[in-house]
């Protein structure tokens, strides 16, 4: 056998093992191994990809691998886990230059990829499949920084949205077009550059306008991207694990774009065209309002004589818990509570973190045990024999009001809490959330107020709960 | 021609593997399927090495060797993350 055909059963092997990585994430116990197989595929294709005949320069291959590696090793070691969407996104930008830049070494040494035709040119077909890497990477790379920075909050997650937008949008995309066509006929290194340069300036302008909260949809649909951009690199080299692991990246990703979607009961487009979600929580008016409407706001030690006397107890936190580092308490005050005899779940909303799944690896993170956490889906009948619903930092997401065909969040699936006996709302405020609307709960009857940053209040819980002994 | 469509095939097969392998992930696993994605779609280190092996240095093996470096951060940075988000996934 010669080294094509092994490198191409190696590949095949490589790819097999990338799809069992993602089997793997079918559940928590097989999920380590799943991602021992990534490794060993990737592993698998470098190190076949090293003896290939062209391939001389192993120092410098080696160097780079190194700093690269350094560098990726060193930040997933450190980051927050509270900041993984901007690792997500910042390792999303990586994926889209690294397509461009190949795109462009494929353009220049066309021979090293076996893509000239006999007359000397490049095969047409090569043209555009090098397009399509390029021009996708490219939207990727300026996208995901985009979403880095306003996830990072370097520029505010208010959307940006400006006159004849859409417009200008189009009117860059034609332009990619029409520089793609002139390119294929041309093949003029300056049009391809142009291209390039337009597919950067058509990512900053597709993800500027998007708001905040959307931002779950916008990491998803950029980790689709990554993967078509994979693909289109795949295809320049004929090299089918390369199209394979893009293929099924943008298909995942394109999948949990969908599921944020219908989290929020958002059309992809509307997201796209959107500016939904200012970021901005802090209503002025609202606080002044909520008092004059009553709400009931209450002591710790209401809150704690309420909890004690509870069988059943449904945790719902929200990213405001997170961002107030309140996840280790809230998981002491479980632990505790559920020393007293009481059931204690925790109830998420495929929207409560900042990306999807996010608020399970925050928990996770805190030492709250896996099963002890329950999907929408899962949890929602249950409610209606909870004697408190502990909602913690979350606010839309519990909202009654999406079941109101006048409302702006109409048709958005909720975490239905008011069918708890009681409902206790930690809360900074009685301010409006990300939808910018008011949370009639706070108003009702059998739902308990409690003001205050979420990391004091579950402290006071903790001491409470300890002190009681 | 029949290069294009063979790769085609594969692709749009490909999709559909994927299709039916991420909805069988666990929602709560979400976060980290991302993550591996992102570890995974560094396997453009392939196209780039190749571009980046020749002894000597042009503008194409140049940009070869920073897509390396790049898609190195990707394969390491994502597979660790991973690692480490996978790592705190505890049973009672």
């Amino acid at each position: 056998m010669n080294y094509e055909s092994i490198a191409a059963l190696a590949y095949l092997v490589a790819a097999v093992l990338f799809i069992l990585a993602l089997r793997g994430l079918s559940s928590p116990e097989t999920a380590r191994r799943g991602n021992l197989f990534g490794i060993l595929g990737m592993a698998i294709a470098i190190v076949v990809t090293m003896f290939n005949p062209g391939v001389h320069n192993f120092v410098m291959i080696g160097l780079a691998i190194l700093v690269g590696g350094a560098v990726g090793t060193v930040v997933a070691l450190r980051i927050k886990m509270t900041d993984l969407p901007q690792l997500v996104a910042m390792l999303h930008s990586l994926v889209g230059l690294a397509a461009v830049l190949v795109a462009k070494s494929a353009f220049y040494a066309p021979a090293e990829y076996g893509i000239l035709a006999p007359d000397g040119d490049i095969f047409a077909s090569s043209l555009i499949e090098m397009l399509l890497g390029d021009g996708i990477g490219a939207i990727t790379f300026t996208g995901s920084i985009v979403a880095f920075a306003k996830l990072q909050g370097l520029v505010g997650s208010a959307p940006v949205s400006f006159k004849g937008q859409h417009a200008l949008n189009a009117l860059i995309g034609a332009g990619i077009l029409a520089l793609g066509v002139v390119f294929v006929i041309t093949q003029n290194p300056i049009i391809f550059w142009m291209m390039t340069v337009l597919a950067l300036v058509l990512g900053v302008t597709l993800i500027i306008p998007i708001g905040g909260a959307d931002m779950p949809v916008i990491v998803s649909m950029l980790n689709s991207y990554s993967g078509w951009a994979a693909a289109g690199i795949g295809f320049t080299l004929h090299n089918n694990m390369l199209i394979i692991a893009g293929a099924i990246i943008g298909s995942s990703g394109a999948i949990l774009s969908y599921i944020m979607c219908r989290a929020m009961n958002r059309s992809f487009l509307s997201v796209l065209f959107g500016g939904f979600g200012s970021g901005d929580n802090a209503a002025p008016s609202a606080a002044a309002q909520a008092a004059q409407r009553g709400a009931n706001i209450g002591s710790i030690e209401d809150a704690v004589f309420l909890m004690k006397q509870a069988e059943k107890i449904i945790i719902v936190p929200g990213y405001g818990m997170a961002v107030a580092q309140a996840q280790h308490a809230v998981r002491e005050m479980a632990e505790l509570l559920g020393k007293e005899g009481i059931t204690v779940k925790y109830a998420i909303h495929p929207v409560a973190g900042r990306m999807p799944g996010h608020m399970n690896v925050l928990l996770a993170d805190a030492n709250v045990p896996y099963d002890q956490v329950f999907e929408m889906d899962e949890i929602n009948s249950e409610f209606s024999d909870a004697d408190v619903a502990f909602v913690m930092g979350a606010n839309d997401v519990t909202n009654p009001a999406a079941k109101d065909p006048g409302s702006p969040i109409y048709g958005m699936p909720i975490l239905e809490v008011e069918r708890a006996r009681t409902v206790l709302f930690s809360k900074r405020s009685l301010g409006i959330g990300y939808a910018g609307i008011d949370n009639e709960l706070f108003y009702k009857p059998n739902t308990m107020m409690l003001l205050g940053d979420a990391r004091d209040t579950a402290d006071n819980f903790v001491r409470a709960l300890k002190g009681g002994h | 021609m029949s290069v294009f469509i063979t790769a085609l095939t594969v692709f749009v097969l490909a999709v559909f593997v994927g299709y039916h392998v991420v909805w069988k992930v666990t929602p709560a696993l979400h976060t980290p399927l991302m993550s591996v994605t992102n570890a995974i779609s560094g396997v453009i280190i392939v196209g780039a090495i190749i571009a980046g092996g020749p002894g000597e240095y042009n503008t194409a093996s140049i940009l070869g060797l920073a897509a390396v470096a790049l898609a190195s951060v990707n394969v390491f940075g994502g597979f660790i993350v991973t690692a480490r988000m996978l790592s705190k996934f505890k049973k009672r």
